[in-house]
């Protein structure tokens, strides 16, 4: 469960960031100009640095972006800019391995699982959070406690079971549990599902709906940020997973994901950095458009699940 | 409920009982599993020269990896937290490589410090160092080019912190200058005491992922050593079983060697330590950690 908690932060980072430090002082008495100057030499201090420390993190993803650019042969030169660029990298991917099919494996994969979360953890949240019965508590701990349970604990009986119901080879291992609820999932949902004021499922209890109908009529839409991120969390974990696939699919390669293929491709074509750089930019571009894109569904999403602390 | 209930039972209850059975049996998957006692544990502890060795180089990029990243992310945060405005573009851009798939980011790395044509050992060597380290290709330097990808994704520990020093109260930092401490004491009394909680979590989550580290030592692994398909045990883990890391010879032995009974050993020591490990640190924290008002 990787990138789950950071996308918290991103979350809090922004929400809780109070006013701007500077904004009060400044207006309430003027500011001598040595002070103003020396406020501004840090701003630019800070500023140069936070410029340095963004281009080295950014210098790994230009360099593979530029070897993706270049011819075989250039490659394995020491140049660093691509004499000529060379596009057709991208298409010559598509001739070498069946990147379409990778994709829509991928895509298919994560989007089903995605939906078997979703579907599965709201009503177990909503239970945990919103209904009154006995063993709630207990119920709860247990959901906590599997959080932090390594998969590689269960991997061993669970592929035995999946050899046994003859899954192994499909998608099935990495799809139909997820519709049986994940824990953390579960945990983030009730955190956003406590913050609900009870009057309005009260209300609602009154005119005579059912604790179903008060799940999908109120709760749900109005946990529609929080839904959005863990639904978002979810698919960018199945689509970048490689253990679970590498476990389950490797033995059929008609049905292998991007993660798979990509770590293949590199030993079947290892002298041609240039498309497996190309290659590798090809997986990761939709995982980039997909983050900016939804920025806002990751900060709006978690800002009231009451992680922090 | 329900359907976690049979989630629970099925996908989580069963295998950890299940595990702990097999755990005490040979189990190739073609024969029924036989019966044989504490021998696994036996076999593991005295004579798998394979299971020390993954065991120390677990130790390695735990007890080396975990507190750079925590440097490492503090120090980005703090610089986050410093402007009075635009932090937002450098955020996104430190928090950018996380979202690089771990496939991707392994092989992007293993070219970057490819030794011949890489860029890293081209700029060491335009630095006038002669012989730059093999990293991937070496067994000395390996981890440290798997530290370096760890520091590279560090983005969201470093998220974190940033929401650990935004929420200090700047009354502190107020009250603290006025009694006259500089900008080191004010970090090392307020500031470090205030983000303990947060450094206390970075450590039991980077702990426990150091025990699961796998797929970028895997891919890492397999891209130098050149051989046709993955999968098999020769392939990874290398050079001279360098990065054979627990997860990974856990996955060697279930599932390049099918022997599920001392797979199923290793994942019950493994869950054995995971839990002592958190444990430990959730008793010693009491003695670190400051949580504001009191009690939690």
């Amino acid at each position: 469960m990787g990138p789950l908690p950071g996308g918290l932060a991103i979350a809090t980072a922004t929400t809780s960031r109070p006013l701007s430090p500077a904004a009060t002082p400044r207006r309430r008495r003027p500011i001598p100009p040595r002070v103003r100057r020396r406020r501004f030499l840090t701003e630019v201090g800070n500023h140069a640095a936070l410029i340095a420390v963004s281009i080295m993190f950014l210098l790994p993803i230009a360099f593979i972006v530029l070897t993706a650019l270049m011819t075989d042969s250039q490659a394995r030169t020491p140049d660093i800019w691509p004499d000529p660029f060379r596009w057709n990298n991208f298409v010559d991917v598509f001739d070498r391995i069946p990147l379409l099919r990778y994709t829509f494996n991928t895509a298919t994969i994560a989007t089903l699982a995605t939906l078997g979360v979703v579907v599965s953890c709201i009503p177990v949240a909503y239970a945990l959070s919103r209904m009154r019965w006995r063993g709630r508590n207990a119920s709860f701990l247990i959901v906590l406690s599997t959080i932090m349970l390594p998969i590689q604990v269960t991997i061993v009986p669970l592929y035995i079971l999946f050899v046994r119901f003859g899954w192994i080879g499909t998608m099935k291992p990495l799809i139909v549990p997820l519709f049986f609820g994940d824990a953390f999932t579960i945990f983030l949902l009730r955190q956003f599902f406590l913050t609900i004021p009870s009057e309005l499922s009260d209300a609602a209890r009154v005119d005579g709906a059912s604790e179903f109908q008060i799940m999908t009529r109120v709760i749900v839409p109005l946990a529609k940020p929080a839904i959005a991120a863990v639904a978002l969390f979810q698919f960018l974990y199945s689509w970048n997973d490689f253990f679970a696939p590498l476990l389950y699919l490797i033995q059929d390669p008609d049905k292998w994901t991007l993660s798979i293929a990509l770590s293949e491709f590199r030993s079947q074509y290892h002298v041609e950095w240039n498309l497996t750089m190309a290659a590798a930019v090809l997986f990761v571009m939709p995982v980039i458009v997909l983050f900016f894109l939804a920025q806002r569904a990751f900060i709006e999403g978690v800002t009231l699940t009451g992680t922090k602390g | 409920m329900l359907p976690w209930i049979i989630g629970f039972s099925v996908f989580i209850a069963y295998p950890m009982i299940a595990s702990f059975y097999y755990s005490f049996t040979n189990y190739d998957l073609l024969e029924d599993p036989t019966f044989v006692g504490l021998q696994n544990y036996r076999f593991m502890f005295t004579k798998d020269p394979m299971f020390w060795q993954a065991m120390r180089n677990t130790l390695w990029i735990i007890g080396v990896g975990v507190p750079l990243q925590i440097v490492t992310s503090l120090s980005l945060a703090w610089l986050l937290s410093r402007p009075k405005g635009g932090s937002r573009y450098y955020r996104t851009i430190l928090f950018l490589p996380t979202m690089i798939p771990p496939v991707a980011a392994a092989l992007g790395f293993v070219f970057l410090f490819n030794p011949a044509t890489g860029p890293i050992n081209q700029g060491l060597q335009s630095l006038g160092m002669d012989n730059p380290p093999l990293w991937f290709y070496s067994a000395f330097w390996s981890k440290w080019g798997l530290v370096f990808l760890s520091l590279w994704g560090v983005g969201q520990t470093m998220m974190i912190f940033l929401a650990g020093l935004l929420d200090v109260p700047r009354q502190l930092y107020e009250a603290a200058e006025i009694e006259g401490a500089g900008a080191w004491q004010r970090f090392r009394f307020v500031t470090l005491p205030m983000i303990s909680p947060v450094i206390f979590f970075s450590v039991v989550i980077g702990v426990i992922a150091g025990f699961q580290y796998f797929t970028q030592a895997y891919v890492a692994s397999f891209a130098v050593s050149g051989q046709p398909t993955g999968g098999a045990a020769s392939n990874i883990g290398g050079p001279e079983e360098s990065t054979l890391f627990y997860s990974l010879h856990l996955y060697i032995k279930g599932f390049a060697h099918f022997q599920m009974g001392y797979a199923s050993a290793m994942a019950w020591i493994l869950f054995l330590i995971i839990m002592a490990c958190t444990i430990v640190i959730i008793r010693t924290s009491r003695r670190w950690v400051h949580y504001q008002g009191g009690l939690r």
